[in-house]
């Protein structure tokens, strides 16, 4: 195991974890404020691959396709919310979990109906592609570099405009005491709404982020949904700084453990169990550790307050 | 209110009325044949292309096999193993269909096989072809007009050889099929395997971890196996990564016409010129294969691929079954023997059917190239193993 190897794990772990955040920022905006459990947000990861990878083929244009997609999945957050989604927030976690499952179906069944039945695939634009020479003998693509980039400069804008602007103020009082919230004149059906929009515009981020990588194509939300909920339940539901921290620690207990456990295995195991065990083990070692932080914080790592 | 013992009793008997009053299938119904395959999930492209293969066979054929209209009545399996069991009762109890055919999934199909052998019926893989149905599971009333999931990767081991590489890196996905394809090479490939990657399936689609370790171990060559749209994102990972051109890659059923034309519009160029292992492509030269290529490409515009083939042959090889019996779908005894003949016209030319109900046949080696109007396509180059039984039909006690 040589240090180039062990640094390029180590970028791709981040940048997994970088994406996981994105998806999770908002779903645990719209479970800690609004108590809404909603499982169809990896729908708008989906859709913000396919809102950029229509407008890539269009305008040819890497940026121009990101902003319009984070437009338009913005826009959508807000109109499921204010015509689906908003007369179930009074409802129980059960009926909640039922119309969103709905919609998963629906989504992905429209997204095959509007585009074509194998998805989008988009070129890589050309000066991202390949890659980049960082020094001390690491190779990275440039790609990559630019999804950790861009995540980060995300993150760090949510995080200033939660705890610096009036917005994320009226957030954070949403999510320790709506009902006083709303006594003190506040609106809060459309704070909500706006929340629900913003979190879809950040799974549309992620979603575009990836079409380069992975193609757009219907179903592709749930296949990280699930990552996303483990990530929201170990970093504490509603809480923005437990979801960025545990989403990198998912990133990278998940990139490491596919690179590195069956070279560990193989010290003390034979190479037949070794080779069967590393898979296996890998896949499950982040609900290991979700099982870990449910038995000794139960609340996750960082609690959101609740009065 | 309050559950009522009698209600069961008096469900059950009422259902048993209806079914000894259900009229005996006379001569002049349809014959029902149940295709299952996947429809929805991102998977619903592979399935698409079987069914479009499947009605250009029925159309091709007038709809009538051994004198009888034919019906054919899709199942989507959600490319989901308990999906699949359930479509498939569906199929045997509810549409009471003569005959099942379909199943893209090895793990799909292991679930779902029971279902119609203990209903005495026969099943007919058009696609997956899981080392346990070609030895110690193998049943009388199951078929595989494919291959079986070892062969076409023995093949693949064999091309290694015979290109001088010493060092393999394998990467393919944890389930029933990728274990086999993955043993199949190994059964054959005389080098060194100097690492090897069983991912999440289906669910993960970035192997930035793998392509890593690719890159720090240096192999001769990667071997892979991404059926469906996993394979398209894998070589343009492949790609991005800056392996292609360094480190030659060889795979199996991961491009192929289904993937191609979304690849050409991504100008993704490094894929031109790869080698894989199969046992048809669509320039084979025999007349049944044109007939189907040419009448596919007229219908929807592109290449079939060989999903499509097998689907298609699979109507072929029921039709000859069902007419030699004269229209009799209903003697299971007769059907197989007919199916055992596998007097047909298929896409690969002649075909021979195994005591284990595999086929045995030839498999090539396929180069993809632009065709002569730059769409890019498979051409067949030379033979790599001729007239292959699968390992496992050694095991089977028919």
């Amino acid at each position: 195991m040589d240090f180039p190897l062990l640094a390029e794990q180590t970028l791709n772990g981040i940048q997994l974890g970088i994406l996981l955040f994105l998806l999770a920022a908002g779903l645990t905006l719209v479970f800690g404020i609004m108590d809404f459990v909603n499982l169809a947000h990896g729908s708008f990861y989906m859709l913000g691959a396919f809102f950029f990878a229509t407008f890539f083929n269009l305008t040819n244009s890497f940026v121009l396709s990101i902003f319009s997609g984070l437009f338009a999945t913005l826009l959508l957050g807000i109109l499921t919310d204010i015509f689906g989604l908003r007369n179930l927030y009074s409802r129980n976690h059960l009926d909640q979990v039922l119309a969103t499952f709905g919609l998963i179906l629906f989504f992905n069944q429209l997204v095959q109906v509007v585009w074509p039945l194998d998805g989008l695939a988009i070129a890589m634009p050309p000066h991202l592609d390949g890659l980049i020479n960082i020094g001390l003998g690491i190779e990275y693509p440039i790609y990559r570099l630019v999804i950790i980039g861009s995540g980060l400069f995300v993150a760090l804008s949510l995080y200033l405009m939660v705890t610096h602007t009036r917005l994320g103020m009226l957030i954070r009082a949403g999510a320790s005491n709506r009902t006083m919230l709303g006594a003190l004149g506040v609106n809060v059906k459309l704070l909500f709404s706006y929340v629900f929009g913003l979190g879809a515009a950040l799974a549309g981020l992620a979603g575009m982020l990836v079409t380069p990588i992975i193609s757009a194509t219907s179903g592709m939300g749930e296949q990280i949904l699930i990552l996303a909920f483990v990530v929201i339940v170990i970093g504490g539901i509603g809480s923005i700084r437990g979801a960025f921290i545990a989403a990198i620690i998912v990133g990278m207990i998940d990139t490491l453990g596919r690179s590195f456990l069956d070279v560990i295995l193989l010290v003390f195991l034979p190479v037949n169990a070794a080779e069967a065990g590393g898979p296996a083990l890998s896949s499950m070692l982040i609900y290991i550790l979700m099982a870990t932080v449910l038995f000794f914080r139960p609340e996750g790592l960082f609690p959101q307050q609740k009065r | 209110m309050r559950p009522n013992k009698f209600s069961g009793f008096n469900l059950a008997g009422i259902a048993t009325i209806l079914a000894l009053s259900a009229p005996p299938a006379l001569a002049t119904d349809p014959i029902k044949i149940g295709f299952v395959t996947t429809l929805t999930t991102g998977a619903a492209v592979i399935g698409k292309d079987q069914q479009d293969a499947v009605n250009l066979a029925i159309e091709q054929m007038g709809a009538k096999m051994g004198g009888r209209n034919v019906k054919v009545i899709f199942g989507d399996d959600e490319l989901n193993p308990q999906k699949g069991k359930q479509k498939t009762e569906k199929l045997i109890k509810r549409d009471k269909v003569d005959i099942v055919a379909g199943y893209i999934w090895s793990h799909v199909l292991l679930a779902s096989v029971g279902t119609v052998t203990d209903a005495n019926k026969i099943l007919i893989s058009a696609n997956a072809g899981p080392s346990q149905l070609a030895g110690k599971r193998c049943h009388k009333n199951f078929f595989n007009i494919s291959w079986q999931n070892d062969q076409t990767t023995m093949a693949m081991g064999e091309v290694l050889n015979q290109r001088n590489i010493k060092t393999l890196y394998v990467i393919a996905p944890n389930y029933a099929a990728g274990k086999n394809m993955v043993s199949g090479v190994e059964r054959t490939f005389k080098g060194k395997i100097i690492g090897k990657d069983m991912t999440k399936w289906p669910t993960q689609m970035d192997w930035a971890a793998e392509l890593t370790k690719v890159k720090s171990v240096k192999p001769d060559a990667v071997f892979t196996f991404y059926p469906g749209k996993h394979g398209g994102a894998f070589i343009k990972q492949y790609e991005q990564a800056g392996l292609a051109g360094k480190v030659p890659l060889y795979s199996v059923y991961t491009i192929d016409s289904i993937g191609l034309p979304k690849l050409q519009k991504a100008g993704l160029k490094a894929v031109l010129g790869s080698f894989m292992t199969q046992f048809w492509a669509p320039d084979m030269d025999n007349p049944q294969n044109k007939k189907f290529v040419a009448g596919f490409k007229a219908k929807h515009g592109k290449y079939p691929s060989f999903y499509a083939a097998q689907a298609y042959d699979s109507m072929f090889f029921i039709k000859s079954a069902v007419d030699a019996v004269k229209g009799d779908i209903s003697n299971t005894n007769a059907m197989r023997a007919a199916l055992e003949k596998a007097d047909f016209p298929s896409i690969r030319g002649q075909f021979k059917m195994g005591k284990n109900h595999f086929p045995i046949q030839n498999f090539y080696l396929r180069k993809v190239e632009a065709d002569s109007e730059g769409n890019w396509t498979t051409t067949l180059k030379n033979v790599v193993l001729k007239d292959h039984v699968d390992p496992y039909a050694k095991d089977c006690n028919m």
